[in-house]
């Protein structure tokens, strides 16, 4: 989810409040499908199911948002970007309202069949494990795309100079709705996957797009190891309120955050950018 | 030399007229609306003055809910009763508040300014709602009708009471906001949107201006919650919630930034629409607040407020071609 | 004569790129001194590591006898040192007269008021004075984002001007001006410069503009001066010329 919110925006340069929608969308669309057509007779489509919505939602929305909106803004002023992207926001908060209604959504069947793991004596649900394992993978894949693949080598250099890219033949607009869209379905694979361990509710994604800043903001805009750091310290904080103060569990993540930011401005991997005069 | 887009005087006293004229005659529902426009276009204003200077917030109700759980707070815990006395307090704790975080908040631009400011927002929201024996949790808090300069207002006139009150205050602040924008600390925030790597050459503090900007807009969105809080009568944690944040910044946008008096223009449209919108659908509400603010960023950039200019150059187009 | 200004050993390195290696110069008071060097040759870097945007690797600055190596831009505007940019860096949206006057204000510690208008800081008209002296009166009213390219970096050197530093340092005053501007450009700057006796350094490319102007230029190359002296010998100069223009 954060990788894909830092990744958009080191590549395009405009961070996607919306971002917490597609993470909704991908929820929401998750939820739907496996509540629709997981039996369980085959405890696989399921998770195949989620995966689908979520590639389904990221290549569907990613690139009509890019397309339609965000091309318009790119070079202007930063504020310009972020009320456009709240925009968005807030259309989406209320399309997903329409489209599934106000009452929660369960789809707990996914975590159920993972069961239990037997760890030191203690039972532990599996689903989690799961998770971090899709998220571990995304990110090695991730970070496999952007250094190693021509579409990454292309990537850097369209994020180093637009211009001189672009002078070298590079198609760069295809390369932002490339990778913005990529970022979506990052987003939505975050919600697809997540979904079954909560009720998918409305305004979750607003909840989570503050989330994931913190976690951006921790790790440096634009830094895919970072946003991984980040995810950890912000998941390691929490799960440590949890358990001494419960009351406290989000302001661990603020705290951190707070902390990161008083001495390190730039988040613990940003690069301080330096205005060309 | 004359520098600056003045205020037209004609136009602020014959609007502020209007509004201390009218209302007496109007139906409750109306003052009403009116009153609680007014407040909030305080809250409007601060994210305004912000904007001049190319900072984008989302997180400025909470200096809103800080105003109003101030008067809260007051009245539950110290037992002051007189209104002046709670107004005092809450620009005390509004540039205590924005004092503390704009230490932090001043260093940062863009993204990082709108989004930490919404981080704070939120932790106050989930504070206002978990301490619970304190704040009343989401319930919120009763806020009693103040005395005023140690009268209590008669029942009868108790609307519009607070209709003048809130008025009169904000009118006054608005004033406050224009001189700001007119005065050197007004545009060395303008200047820094423009070129930041200029201000500093040219030996002023970028961090200080904005520091100071962001005090001034912390106070401004205070007050606004204080009267809103004795408009309506009760508090929730809402106040300091991202969609009232959210609301504030469509407002502003709304109305426009190129005057002191857009965010009222724009508070006043947004308050009459919205109670319409409600009635008719509910569940898209958020839709077309969202498809307006595309319409404003991509056709009206300069809001509401900028119809005037227009209609005033059509004006002049029509009359030159008539002569 | 002490130097009013002067670098002691100074390096930068970016990379592989000599900014700077070693450089020690002097300024004399009062003196309006050419800087001329083929692209990378650490023109630029000076005039930055001289205002504080660029850290040294090594070396000092020194200015009126003081250290003022390390200190922020904005220190080293306070102590009179001022700069004007090669792309113009000005409040696109103000007018050029809001411009200059917010200059006024913040030369005046006043840039922290929030009550007084700021056109009362200009009591005594100094900002319409300014916009005669560069030739600007024309334009006092209009936005700066307005303004055609020479009015530009005419009014970016009248923002540092209205500091009234006691160095000025000018990053090539007349790039992107058309040829036919740039003697117009240098002969409004140059008078007005040389009227307040303001130590003046500038970065140039134009050998002509150089020539004409300067009264002593140094000339750089890899972040180390090749040549000093009368803008005549040091443009003679064989060595001079072959990092410049490439001949023989």
């Amino acid at each position: 989810m954060s990788a894909g919110l830092t990744f958009t925006y080191g590549v395009v340069r405009i961070l996607n409040l919306a971002h917490g929608n597609l993470y909704a969308l991908g929820a929401y669309m998750g939820a739907w499908l496996v509540l629709g057509w997981g039996s369980s007779a085959m405890p696989v489509l399921s998770y195949l199911l989620l995966f689908a919505a979520a590639v389904f939602i990221g290549v569907t929305a990613g690139p009509l948002i890019e397309r339609l909106f965000l091309r318009r803004v790119y070079g202007k002023e930063e504020e310009i970007q972020i009320l456009l992207t709240f925009s968005i926001l807030l259309i989406l908060e209320d399309v997903i309202k329409l489209v599934w209604g106000v009452s929660p959504l369960f789809a707990d069947k996914p975590y159920i069949y993972m069961g239990h793991v037997r760890l030191g004596g203690v039972d532990y649900a599996g689903y989690p494990f799961l998770l971090t394992g899709i998220a571990v993978v995304t990110g090695i894949l991730l970070w496999l795309v952007v250094t190693r693949t021509r579409f990454g080598k292309v990537l850097v250099s369209v994020i180093t100079d637009r211009e001189v890219s672009s002078a070298l033949g590079v198609n760069v607009p295809r390369i932002y709705t490339l990778a913005f869209t990529l970022g979506a379905v990052f987003a939505a694979l975050g919600g697809a996957f997540t979904a079954p361990m909560f009720s998918v509710v409305p305004g979750i994604g607003a909840e989570v797009i503050v989330v994931s800043f913190a976690v951006v903001a921790i790790g440096g805009l634009g830094s895919i190891g970072g946003a991984a750091l980040g995810a950890l310290l912000v998941g390691l904080a929490r799960a440590t309120a949890v358990h001494l103060f419960p009351e406290l569990d989000l302001f661990a993540i603020y705290l951190i955050m707070a902390l990161v930011l008083l001495f390190r401005p730039q988040g613990l991997f940003g690069q301080v950018q330096a205005r060309r005069i | 030399m004359a520098i600056g887009r003045r205020l037209d005087p004609a136009l602020a006293l014959a609007g502020l007229g209007l509004f201390l004229v009218v209302p007496p005659f109007l139906p409750q529902w109306i003052t009403f609306l009116l009153t609680l426009a007014w407040a909030k276009a305080l809250a409007v204003l601060g994210i305004v003055l912000l904007l001049r200077g190319g900072l984008l917030t989302f997180g400025h109700a909470l200096y809103y809910a800080v105003g109003a759980y101030t008067a809260g707070f007051a009245v539950k815990f110290l037992g002051v009763h007189e209104g002046l006395v709670v107004l005092g307090l809450a620009v005390v704790t509004g540039a205590a508040a924005s004092a503390l975080l704009g230490l932090l908040l001043a260093r940062y631009r863009g993204v990082h300014f709108g989004l930490l400011n919404l981080a704070f927002s939120m932790v106050l929201y989930a504070i206002l709602l978990k301490f619970y024996e304190i704040t009343g949790g989401t319930d919120g808090l009763r806020l009693p009708t103040p005395l005023l300069a140690g009268v209590k207002p008669d029942a009868q006139h108790l609307r519009l009471t607070i209709y003048y009150v809130t008025v009169v205050l904000a009118a006054l602040l608005l004033y406050v906001a224009y001189r700001f924008t007119t005065s050197p600390l007004g545009y060395t925030l303008r200047a820094v949107r423009d070129n930041e790597v200029r201000v500093e050459y040219m030996g002023a503090s970028v961090r200080q201006a904005i520091y100071c900007s962001y005090i001034v807009a912390g106070v401004m969105a205070s007050v606004g919650g204080v009267l809103a809080g004795f408009s309506v009568g009760h508090i929730v944690p809402e106040l300091s919630f991202w969609t009232q944040s959210g609301e504030f910044v469509f407002v502003a946008l709304l109305g426009g930034t190129g005057s002191v008096l857009a965010p009222v223009a724009g508070s006043i449209v947004f308050e009459f629409v919205r109670n319409y919108a409600f009635k008719y659908s509910p569940y898209t509400w958020q839709m077309t607040l969202g498809i307006v603010l595309l319409g404003i960023i991509f056709f009206l950039p300069g809001g509401l407020w900028s119809l005037k200019g227009i209609a005033a150059r059509r004006w002049t187009i029509v009359t030159r071609r008539s002569q | 004569m002490s130097a009013v200004l002067e670098t002691v050993s100074l390096t930068k390195f970016f990379g592989m790129v000599r900014a700077a290696e070693d450089l020690s110069v002097q300024f004399q008071e009062g003196e309006l001194v050419g800087i001329v060097g083929p692209n990378g040759s650490g023109k630029t870097t000076l005039l930055n590591v001289i205002t504080g945007y660029v850290k040294p690797d090594r070396g000092r600055i020194r200015y009126q006898g003081k250290d003022i190596t390390g200190l922020s831009p904005r220190a080293v505007a306070d102590l009179g040192i001022a700069r004007s940019f090669q792309m113009p860096q000005l409040y696109l949206s103000l007018t050029v007269l809001e411009n200059l006057v917010l200059a006024l204000a913040i030369r005046a510690g006043r840039a922290r008021e929030f009550w007084a208008p700021l056109e009362r800081v200009d009591r005594r008209d100094e900002a319409p004075r300014i916009l005669e002296q560069f030739g600007l009166e024309e334009h006092a009213s209009h936005d700066a984002g307005q303004l055609p390219e020479g009015a530009r970096k005419l009014l970016d050197v009248a923002l540092s001007f209205a500091r009234r530093p006691r160095i000025l340092l000018m990053d090539e005053p007349t790039s992107g001006v058309s040829a036919r501007d740039k003697s117009k450009v240098m002969d409004t700057l140059v008078p007005v410069l040389k009227g307040t006796g303001v130590t003046t350094i500038f970065v140039e490319h134009d050998m002509e503009v150089v020539q004409r102007y300067a009264e002593r230029v140094l000339a750089f190359d890899e972040g180390k001066v090749i040549a000093a002296g009368s803008p005549d010998a040091v443009l003679r100069d064989p060595t001079v010329r072959r990092a410049l223009l490439g001949q023989p």
